[in-house]
């Protein structure tokens, strides 16, 4: 694990338990843990993301990400493979998605 | 933990109401990073042909939890049948439903369809069923990757955890 991340406090599965101690090096991370290099696209999901829970208080689902900033279902699956609701909200630092769609 | 998990639903009903359990639970299945195929066959195909998709219905008769309170009246009770079989009901039914889908963003079928299509899902139509309604590939949406055989729908899921709605 990297040294970054030695220092932040985490949840059973990996997820920051404050967003507030987010950085991006965390982000980076986080994604390098994954295996994800993270692009400019990345972070303008990223960067979305952690606007949502701002505004809203919760994670955005897969299909809240799609329409709210626009990255087509396909291409959301190739930046974040495998599950990316859930890798961008870890990644974000924010908490894992809920809702079903 | 994920990682090799794969799931298989079969979708054997054409209602609107049984359209969508394997559709919700394979996104959240592809959300989770597990792989998935489903599988279309008898009234299942009415989901993916392209003339009846958006015209899938549900309707009230012989469905006993179908209440009242379902439709926002305050006491929640039983419909009668016999009111079930009037011409319009499964009409109302169906509008009912489509708009409590869409309170809650849950996109139509032809959507979903497509939504789980490019997240990596693998659609099939059953042969025998096709065969049997006398439909050909140009019936199906764009979605839907081929026509397989029972056998060959078997093959591609082993190790997969199936499914049957």
């Amino acid at each position: 694990m990297s040294a970054v991340l030695e220092k932040v406090a985490v949840n059973d599965e990996g997820y920051l338990l404050n967003p507030d101690d987010w950085t991006p090096e965390i982000a980076e991370a986080f994604a390098k843990e994954m295996g994800i290099e993270l692009t400019d696209r990345h972070w303008e999901i990223i960067n979305f993301v952690r606007n949502y829970y701002k505004e809203k208080g919760q994670s955005p689902t897969l299909r809240q990400i799609s329409t709210g900033a626009g990255v087509p279902t396909k291409e959301l699956f190739k930046l974040f493979p495998k599950g990316p609701a859930k890798k961008v909200a870890r990644i974000a630092g924010v908490p894992k998605p809920e809702g079903c769609i | 933990m994920a990682e090799e998990r794969k799931m298989a639903f079969i979708c054997s009903k054409g209602n609107l109401d049984m359209a969508y359990p394997a559709l919700i639970m394979g996104w959240a299945a592809l959300g989770e990073g597990v792989d998935v195929i489903i599988f279309f066959t008898f009234w299942g195909l009415d989901l993916i042909n392209k003339k009846r998709v958006d015209k899938l219905q549900l309707a009230p008769v012989a469905n006993t939890s179908m209440k009242t309170g379902m439709m926002g009246f305050p006491i929640d009770m039983g419909i009668p049948q016999i009111v079930g079989v009037l011409p319009g009901m499964t009409a109302v039914a169906t509008a009912l439903m489509k708009k409590k889908m869409e309170e809650l963003e849950v996109p139509p079928v032809r959507e979903m369809l497509e939504m789980l299509h490019d997240a990596g899902a693998k659609l099939y139509a059953c042969k025998m069923t096709v065969d049997m309604m006398g439909l050909t590939k140009d019936d199906f949406l764009d979605v839907v990757d081929d026509i397989v055989t029972a056998g060959e729908f078997i093959e591609m899921t082993e190790g997969a955890q199936i499914v049957f709605i």
